[in-house]
């Protein structure tokens, strides 16, 4: 029997799986984390005495009936978690698990890696205390902890008042709410925004929920610092108006936007193309998720979209390795999952003109801001280096030259911030700066471990 | 340790077996089921200091992507805070031991 390996079991490796096994298939669920339901929908770890149902308000059903539905489809699957894919060669994957690597040769491919922050750098973000959005909300559902007791929200997304919701209902204070997105903005993108759905409401109701709290809400904010020694002491930005205005609190949650983990895409073979909307390459996939023979991405791990889209788009990608396994399948069951995805996910794109990517902001920052947080580099050095560099520049001679992207991280927290700095540089597009491609191992592993025979 | 200088704050209350680990040799206390990263943050520990600079770190995107809260074991391996549940008489630093390679 075909060999069906699924790596992630968020909202989209949950759904294909369910889908397989209903068809008589055994898959294979591979994910690193210790349980189920991906970042969104984590789940706490035992013994924490957390109200989820509080804290995931209007999305506490979906909630549940994940971790129902997952409970109910965990014994008639091969579910490994904690296990990392750090490399993929073909059709063989390596994985890690408890420090000892081992291969695993399989005939279908599906991933659905998730998404992590997008990241736009500042003065002083590396100050202890500058956390990610994502992690703050992952400190809170994963550790019944907050990141700080006086806490200032900044980037651009709805998820910024979603979380400042979240947090003041757990207690924290609440320093700002500072979106660098003009409300402006906001209003011409509505048009774009109508029609889809829980998501806009949501986080419109947050907003309200905040103002109406008398939290500092900010649209259009210029970032200028996060201003502490050793820990953070306050934020400082310029509002719309451009007075400079110093926000003091102990932690600092930063996020603009989410982006797709596609680095294990990439080892797969995936074809990469610019998307000038998000202002990110991304991997080509079909309608249905299909990114070559054998593989198929679903999820935010491939494209933005929300929990929603991304069990929707697991469903269709599971529908179409079956399909390809020569098991026709019920078209009327698909078109309804290819209509929500593509509905999801192109209100994802109206979302990124309401919350926009700051790029003017990142290409005026100054030289000494850090850019890669994990080789320390600057922005000045990487326009030093592009200053200096013979021949076309583009973001994987920038990181050869400065180590810029190469360190640990692989990119993940720098790469769209650098994809920037070297577009304003080039004086073109962003997709003149080219993409920074994967490397194996995806994430750190024990050299011991990777030498071990396969 | 100074329990005011903490960076994380707990607001949930987590049962379950006690646990003491020690970090730089000074004792932490915390509850089976808690990150490394929530114990040190939630004690005011440091967790580490950059290698190119020394700047001081305590992580960023807390889901194991940024691999910026990585801290030393006595054995001289690494350990990512934020993914690796506490163990009793886990001994951890924020710089590395003997001579294992900072780099590696």
């Amino acid at each position: 029997m075909a060999e069906i390996v699924i790596v992630g079991a968020g909202p989209a490796g949950i759904s294909a799986a369910e889908i397989l096994v209903a068809n008589g298939l055994r898959p294979i669920l591979i994910d690193e984390g210790a349980r189920a339901g991906g970042q969104g929908y984590r789940r706490p770890a035992d013994g924490l005495a957390l109200d989820m149902n509080k804290l995931m308000g209007s999305e506490a059903g979906r909630y549940a009936a994940l971790h129902a539905r997952f409970a109910a489809l965990r014994p008639q699957i091969d579910y490994r978690p904690q296990t990392l894919v750090w490399a993929i060669d073909g059709k063989r994957l390596h994985l890690l698990r408890d420090g000892r690597t081992e291969t695993l040769d399989c005939d279908k491919l599906l991933i659905a890696s998730g998404a992590m922050d997008r990241i736009a750098p500042l003065p002083g973000w590396t100050t202890p205390g500058v956390f990610t959005l994502g992690g703050a909300q992952v400190a809170l559902k994963d550790q019944g902890c907050l990141i700080g007791s006086r806490v200032a929200f900044l980037g651009s997304s709805p998820l910024l008042a979603l979380a400042a919701k979240q947090y003041r209902a757990m207690g924290a204070e609440i320093a700002v709410i500072a979106d660098t997105t003009p409300f402006s903005a906001k209003l011409a993108a509505m048009p774009a925004l109508l029609g889809a759905p829980r998501t806009l409401l949501r986080g419109l109701w947050y907003m309200a929920t905040a103002l109406r709290a008398g939290i500092p809400m900010l649209n259009g904010v210029t970032p200028v610092a996060v201003e502490g020694d050793g820990r953070v002491e306050a934020l400082v930005l310029r509002d719309g108006s451009g007075r400079e205005r110093r926000f003091a609190c102990d932690a600092v949650a930063l996020g603009y936007g989410l982006k797709p983990e596609t680095q294990l895409a990439d080892l797969a073979g995936a074809e990469f193309t610019y998307d000038p909307d998000f202002r990110l390459f991304l991997p080509k996939i079909d309608g249905f998720g299909r990114a070559r023979p054998g593989l198929y991405l679903a999820g935010d791990g491939v494209r933005i979209g929300g929990a929603d889209a991304a069990e929707a788009s697991g469903a269709l990608a599971a529908h179409a390795i079956l399909s390809d396994l020569g098991r026709p399948q019920d078209i009327a069951a698909i078109r309804p999952l290819a209509r929500r995805v593509a509905r999801l996910r192109g209100f994802q794109r109206g979302l990124a003109q309401a919350f926009a990517w700051p790029k003017q902001q990142i290409a005026a920052l100054p030289d000494s801001v850090t850019l890669c947080r994990c080789e320390n580099v600057t922005i000045g050095e990487v326009r030093a280096a592009m200053a200096q560099s013979l021949g076309p520049v583009e973001v994987n001679r920038v990181k050869a030259m400065t180590r810029c992207g190469m360190g640990r991280c692989q990119g993940r927290v720098c790469g769209p911030a650098l994809q920037e700095i070297v577009a304003a540089g080039t004086g073109q597009g962003g997709e003149s700066a080219g993409r920074l491609r994967g490397q194996a191992p995806v994430k750190p592993i024990a050299l011991a471990a990777a030498e071990e025979p396969a | 340790m100074d329990r005011s200088q903490a960076q994380f704050r707990r607001v949930a209350f987590r049962s379950g077996a006690a646990v003491t680990l020690s970090f730089d040799g000074l004792p932490i206390r915390a509850t089976a089921g808690d990150s490394v990263l929530a114990a040190l943050l939630e004690n005011g520990a440091l967790i580490r200091h950059l290698e190119f600079g020394g700047e001081p770190r305590a992580g960023f995107c807390l889901m194991g992507a940024c691999q910026d809260c990585w801290v030393w074991s006595s054995e001289g391996g690494r350990i990512r805070a934020c993914t690796t549940p506490v163990s009793q008489g886990m001994k951890l630093f924020a710089e590395p031991q003997g001579m294992a390679d900072p780099h590696g």
